[in-house]
């Protein structure tokens, strides 16, 4: 054997993520050494601060690419915008957690550099280009979720949501790397570069390629059972509803924006010449996926499982765009994740406003009346329900029209035809929730809850929420720049 | 040397182990067994890396690096995963995992 | 190529052989009279003593853990033992920031309180 010699390593590449894990590696000190008990929100102010400086430090990479230790990362202007937007989902569920956690008597220091650590696996995911980077990605955002689903330690839901989330999260973990393994085996090979010119090279026999045909159906199981498309969604409603809500909100739109973000490199990238292998298969999933998610939120009355199965659904309508494996279809990919993570938060804010302390029932009943009560809550709440259903002067709207428009184009016309008609279904029990709050008497007096970081939350998400509908040219503008240069 | 067994038994081995695994999963009724279960689905996995790697490319150690990384997520999986089910021993009293079921699935 | 295996199947099979004539020929033709002592479990001839499954303190659960956890992360040392003299300076760089991320983790849970046993 040759002696070793260490890849080049460009680590500027890399200064998101750095910083991200440095910080949170340091806060983790500085929080058990400096910071008295009681005063733990400081923690949490400093894990904010951490992820908008790691953002600032993507700033002037914007025009800078390229790929690092040995072609296994890589750093373009869709990672980078994926960045952006994992670290605004990171400090926005932060944010939410600042009271949530005290008030409901489960605060510890931890949460915050755990969340911290959770984005740092999400920025793997999105920079990564070969399947041992993206299997470590997944697992180091697999590993502290299951810690954070479990976080509300003496509540018994808490810790049955985690241990189910561990459970069938280390199922997929074992049939992604078996996956991985049987690829490696078939093309001697775990970049995604080299995969493609592996598949370039040759015209590929399927009854020549059972190893890799199994290896990339297991690893595309995998890949549903993280995102929680339907077969692989069992889990979801539970876990979303055992576990803390700001850590759902942060899974609800961070763990399906990673991972999808890291199928479409994968599609895109390494099976992108059989594509007539793969898109059936997707095709097929999405379609149930939309169906299934939005009829499953049909019957449900408590808003958290609700949420659930409507985040299921959206993963359906996120797929179409990974699909259309081509610049639109990616552009509308990037769009449409920005604007759920957006409204998503704001919803699971709203959410968390309602939750009285010691209570788990999030019962849809809790919103009746609130318009009367808390009239800036409720026209927020229904902005969001808005956005989620697709109604026209909201981000929600915009994001389906391109994704819709996408799939018609990409020749994908029955899907885009099946997601309209589910979308119709879904605003049914969206608008069931702005119904109650405007139109009937309360059931029972519930005091919201508002608070510094819940309000920060709230405006946020809502005033983005309607600026990305209202003027959604510069950010479209974003998602095409962010496509230009994309490294394989 | 390499020639003395096929690849495709290492492979069957891999297979069987891995299937051994799921089945352990899948029928335990006690947490630490499905625990066990998972982790022999791991292992199965770095025997197969391992085997490719020998066979077809002896030159790169992607195979073997890929193992040793799976080791250490699957030693950090299972320290969760125990700590776990401490914590729900302690509140539950069992480690059995049909009777943990408040949440409605 | 599996030819020179041959022997240790033929190995494998004797052992199996002789290993099932001896239990099923001495459970055919040994007399069986149970007492209680023989039916007590064996401690080195001495009386037993307490209930063979007994309760360990969790304390033992939570050092098991983390023993597990930095036991593992070790394997990166044993390829970096061989290779360190090629590696030279970039490596043992590297392998101190890998050390380093180590002992934040030793030092944080030291200061948690886990490795007190009291």
């Amino acid at each position: 054997m040759e002696p070793l010699q260490i890849p080049p390593v460009n680590l500027i590449l890399l200064a998101p993520l750095l910083t991200v894990v440095g910080w949170a590696s340091a806060l983790l000190l500085v929080d058990v050494f400096l910071i008295p008990e009681g005063k733990k929100k400081l923690t949490g102010y400093l894990a904010i601060a951490g992820l908008l400086v790691a953002g600032l430090v993507g700033l002037p990479l914007w025009n800078v690419s390229g790929s690092t230790f040995s072609g296994m990362l890589v750093l373009d202007r869709y990672s980078l915008s994926l960045t952006w937007i994992f670290v605004i989902v990171g400090a926005l569920s932060i944010a939410m957690a600042l009271d949530y956690l005290p008030r409901h008597g489960i605060e510890q220091g931890e949460f915050y550099p755990l969340i911290m650590f959770a984005v740092a696996g999400m920025i793997l995911l999105a920079q990564g280009t070969d399947l041992i980077v993206l299997f470590l990605g997944i697992e180091a955002l697999s590993i502290t979720l299951y810690i954070l689903t479990g976080f509300a330690y003496p509540r018994l839901t808490s810790e049955e949501a985690a241990m189910k989330y561990l459970v069938l999260g280390a199922f997929a973990a074992g049939f992604f790397v078996y996956g991985i393994a049987l690829v490696y085996g078939a093309t001697g090979t775990t970049s995604l570069a080299g995969i493609a010119e592996f598949l370039g090279r040759q015209t590929l026999v399927a009854e020549d390629q059972t190893l890799l045909l199994a290896g990339a159906g297991m690893v595309l199981i995998a890949f549903s059972f993280k995102t929680a498309l339907v077969p692989f969604h069992m889990w979801t409603p539970d876990v979303y509803e055992g576990s803390p809500t700001p850590v759902a909100a942060f899974m609800s739109v961070g763990t399906k924006g990673a991972a999808l973000a890291a199928l479409l490199r994968v599609l895109a990238f390494a099976f992108e010449g059989v594509q007539a292998y793969w898109l059936p298969v997707l095709a097929a999933l999405a379609a149930i996926t939309m169906v299934v998610g939005n009829l499953g939120a049909l019957g449900q009355t408590n808003v958290k499982r609700m949420l659930a199965y409507s985040s299921i659904g959206h993963a359906g309508y996120i797929l179409l765009g990974i699909m259309v494996a081509s610049e639109r279809g990616a552009e509308a990919f990037l769009f449409y994740l920005l604007a759920y993570a957006l409204t998503n938060l704001g919803a699971f804010g709203v959410v968390i406003a309602l939750e009285q302390q010691g209570e788990s029932v999030w019962s849809i009943e809790d919103f009746a009346g609130l318009y009367q009560r808390r009239p800036m809550l409720a026209v927020a709440m229904a902005l969001f329900m808005f956005s989620l259903a697709g109604v026209p002067p909201t981000a929600g709207f915009m994001a389906k029209f391109f994704i819709f428009t996408a799939a018609y184009e990409g020749g994908l016309g029955w899907l885009a035809l099946v997601g309209v008609i589910t979308s119709a279904i879904a605003a049914y029990f969206y608008l069931r929730v702005v119904v109650k709050m405007f139109m009937q008497e309360p059931a029972r007096e519930v005091q919201p809850e508002l608070n510094r970081g819940l309000n920060a939350d709230i405006i946020i998400a809502g005033v983005a929420t309607l600026l990305i509908g209202l003027v959604p040219t510069p950010f479209i503008f974003l998602a095409q720049q962010s496509l230009v240069a994309l490294g394989g | 040397m390499t020639n003395a067994i096929p690849l495709e038994a290492v492979l069957v081995v891999a297979g069987a182990l891995f299937c051994i695994g799921l089945f352990g999963a899948l029928s335990r009724r006690n947490m630490v067994g499905i625990l066990m279960g998972v982790e022999l689905m791991l292992n199965a996995v770095n025997i197969n890396l391992v085997a490719f790697w020998r066979y077809l490319e002896p030159r790169f150690i992607t195979g073997q690096t890929f193992a040793l990384f799976v080791i250490a997520v699957a030693a950090a999986e299972a320290a969760v995963g125990l700590a776990m089910i401490i914590a729900i021993y302690r509140s539950w009293q069992t480690v059995n995992a049909d009777s943990v079921d408040s949440l409605r699935g | 190529m599996l030819g020179a295996y041959l022997p240790i199947l033929v190995m494998f099979l004797i052992a199996v052989f002789i290993a099932a004539f001896v239990i099923i020929v001495s459970s055919l033709l040994g007399p069986r009279r149970s007492t209680v002592r023989k039916l007590a479990p064996y401690e080195s001839g001495m009386e037993p003593i307490g209930p063979a499954i007994r309760r360990i303190p969790v304390k033992f659960y939570v050092v098991a853990m983390l023993f597990i956890v930095f036991d593992i992360e070790v394997v990166f040392f044993y390829p970096y033992a061989l290779v360190f003299r090629d590696l030279a300076g970039p490596g043992l760089v590297a392998m101190g920031v890998f050390f380093l991320v180590l002992v934040v983790g030793f030092v944080y849970e030291w200061k948690k309180g886990a490795l007190k046993w009291e």
